[in-house]
């Protein structure tokens, strides 16, 4: 098992024939997912890689296909649409990788999340991997990852892929990386994530890679103090980075006092996490953690 | 991107906040010739993009055009050193020349969006002309919120409720509760991520007025504003960082000496991690983005290499769109172009790895390879020994 996708997951690709959409799809194919549709407005009708069926609209695609998870490869501009488009109809499930979308609309879209009951995932994150359904809905490369029982969550795309890789490398497998997304706001928190790893019985353990800015990170430490039963190793990114600079991602800006990467490292080992010294050391903290009974 | 005063002004004059009398002037005498026509007694301000400017001495008080003129001249074209600047301070292009204002209340009000609530919150306080920082870390009761729905957008009730909270005077309620509402409308419709205004101020005879003005926008949304886009001035911005910006590097400059490379804003900050862990000194951020072409990383190592305190140059890229054989040729190229030949550190994954790391140990650029962070922060140790 894992979370959030499996080898039941039905996904349509939104710009699957744009030049990112299509190179992406093709890899997610290769890899195993099951995608079952993908939609362009203007080109229904098309067969995608003589494959899958192309529809103009999410909600054909749902109708035709059964898709239940929304893969969102369309540039910002459009972005705010198309994931409003799949909210709208019916996929319980919707992963946007576009990077650049305008706070605002990111802002106007959460609620609307809400009260439809559809989870979002992003915007700019790599997406999910589940390795041992062989299920990837992202931009990441399927290579590096191996099926196993660490769970990864993580606010950054490379930087998680170096996480994987290093794992990999000591023999530690994965059940599901989640790329939450590198934005000052995204539609599913630190938290959400490991609500559902706290739930997954093939999760043990549990590597967290958060960012300066903002206060996720707390309120991740929190929960983990509280509720959390499972060992963490946590990381975050940016404690050499200046005050009031944004260091690449919208979301990566101090601001204040919480939003330091010591406040942050602070609040994680108050909660009892074990901190990665150093981001050359992910693999060999998270080889140090004593499985959870499962 | 920020906004100067001037320019935020004119914005807020435009919904209809009250801004003091007043010009802008690029020259001694232009400044001169405003504070004549607002009756000789005026307040010159350096237009900078930068606070702690009155203690900076970039905001002068003159009681005659004669003094405007020389306030103005000892302060344009210079540059300004401030609390928030660096000891090279910014180059001051403009002063703002306003009339001077009978302040009997200094009040904060600001928009922005809150991270934590996931929306947008109105932010005020009776404490202004502060920094309102200060003011939340050490009388936190003195700082009221008010969240707004982004759906239905501010209303007068929440307007009448942070005005009553502030012991505004009650004449004075509605004109401030106007007043939150253009702010609101000014924070959506120009996709900002900041708007403060402070100090707001009381003034005379019952009147309320933004003294100051402060304005940053949403970089993501520029695109819609191409008007706004137009304000920029590159004049106040690091000046690599400046001439990332064109190339649309993500790059930031810092006070060390290593040089770093990556493709990745996470990976990025991790990499000037691991080389301060191992003792070294990170000269800048550098994201060189998931799809760059071989021009672009040779763009990023000549912005790098312009730095002249730079003394080595590490590569970090983990190739996934990013293939490592354009990064190395990138590489090479940006290296030529600059005739530099500081050591090279490079750790590559990914996408032809093998035939990045041949192009570059073919070439004669002085190259160590690294094969995982660890290595690259045991080398990075001695180097820096």
């Amino acid at each position: 098992m894992s979370i959030l996708v499996d080898e039941n997951t039905r996904v349509v690709v939104q710009g699957i024939t744009g030049s990112e959409g299509s190179f992406h799809a093709k890899q997610c194919i290769a890899y195993g997912t099951n995608v079952v549709a993908g939609v362009t407005p203007g080109r229904g009708g098309q067969l995608f890689e003589k494959q899958v069926p192309v529809f103009n609209t999410v909600e054909q695609a749902v109708k035709e296909t059964g898709a239940d998870t929304s893969f969102v490869m369309v540039p910002a501009a459009f972005a705010m649409d198309a994931i409003l488009e799949a909210a709208d109809c019916g996929v319980s499930l919707v992963l946007c990788i576009t990077e650049g979308m305008p706070v605002l609309d990111v802002v106007r879209v959460l609620p609307y999340f809400k009260q439809r009951g559809v989870r979002l995932i992003g915007p700019n994150c790599p997406g999910v991997i589940s390795p041992g359904s062989l299920c990837k809905i992202g931009i990441m490369p399927g290579n590096i990852h191996s099926p196993g029982s660490v769970g990864v969550v993580s606010r950054s795309g490379t930087l998680t892929y170096e996480v994987v890789a290093q794992l990999t490398e000591l023999g530690i497998g994965q059940s599901t990386c989640v790329g939450i997304g590198g934005d000052p706001l995204v539609g599913s928190s630190f938290v959400d994530i490991l609500r559902l790893f706290n739930d997954d019985p093939e999760t043990d353990r549990v590597v967290l890679i958060g960012e300066i800015g903002g206060t996720m990170e707390q309120e991740a430490a929190e929960y983990i103090k509280a509720e959390f039963t499972k060992p963490v190793a946590a990381l975050v990114a940016g404690v050499t980075a200046p005050p009031g600079k944004r260091m690449g991602h919208a979301g990566a800006i101090i601001t204040g006092a919480s939003a330091t990467a010591e406040a942050k490292l602070q609040a994680f080992k108050e909660a009892g996490a074990r901190i990665i010294p150093s981001p050359a050391e992910i693999g060999s903290t998270a080889r140090e953690l004593v499985p959870a009974q499962r | 991107m920020k906004l100067h005063e001037y320019q935020a002004k004119a914005i807020f004059a435009r919904y209809g906040i009250p801004v003091p009398k007043g010009g802008v002037a690029a020259t001694p005498a232009e400044a001169g010739e405003i504070a004549r026509s607002l009756g000789g007694r005026a307040v010159v301000k350096a237009q900078v993009h930068a606070g702690g400017r009155g203690k900076g001495g970039g905001i002068v008080v003159s009681n005659t055009p004669e003094e405007a003129e020389r306030a103005a001249g000892s302060i344009l074209g210079k540059r300004l050193v401030t609390t928030q600047t660096g000891p090279e301070g910014v180059p001051v292009g403009k002063v703002l020349v306003e009339e001077v204002a009978a302040i009997s209340r200094e009040l904060y009000l600001a928009m922005t969006v809150d991270r934590a609530a996931q929306g947008p919150v109105m932010i005020a306080s009776e404490s202004g002309g502060m920094n309102i920082e200060q003011v939340a870390a050490q009388e936190p009761e003195k700082i009221l919120t008010e969240h707004i729905d982004p759906l239905i957008g501010f209303q007068p009730f929440q307007g009448r409720r942070l005005s009553y909270a502030l012991h505004l005077e009650p004449e004075l309620v509605r004109p401030a509760s106007e007043l939150m509402g253009a702010l609101y409308r000014i924070f959506t419709e120009n996709d900002c991520s900041l708007v403060e205004i402070n100090p707001m101020a009381v003034i005379g005879q019952g009147q309320i007025v933004a003294l100051d003005a402060k304005l940053n926008l949403d970089d993501d949304a520029l695109s819609r504003h191409p008007e706004l886009r137009e304000m920029r001035d590159p004049d106040q911005e690091e000046p690599l960082e400046a001439l990332a910006e064109e190339y649309s590097i993500s790059y930031v400059k810092l006070d060390g000496n290593v040089a770093c490379l990556v493709n990745g804003a996470g990976l990025a900050m991790a990499t000037m991690d691991v080389i301060k862990v191992a003792g070294g000194h990170p000269a800048n951020f550098l994201d060189v983005g998931g799809g760059a072409t071989e021009e672009k990383v040779a763009q990023a190592v000549k912005l790098m290499l312009s730095d002249p305190q730079v003394k080595w140059v590490l590569v970090n890229i983990f190739g996934g769109i990013l293939r490592c054989d354009i990064a190395a040729r990138g590489i090479i190229d940006g290296y030529r172009s600059e005739g530099a030949a500081l050591p090279l550190l490079v750790r590559m994954r990914g996408t032809n790895v093998d035939e990045g790391r041949q192009i570059l140990a073919d070439s004669d650029l002085d190259v160590t390879f690294a094969d995982s962070l660890t290595e690259l922060a045991e080398i990075m140790k001695v180097a820096v020994g």
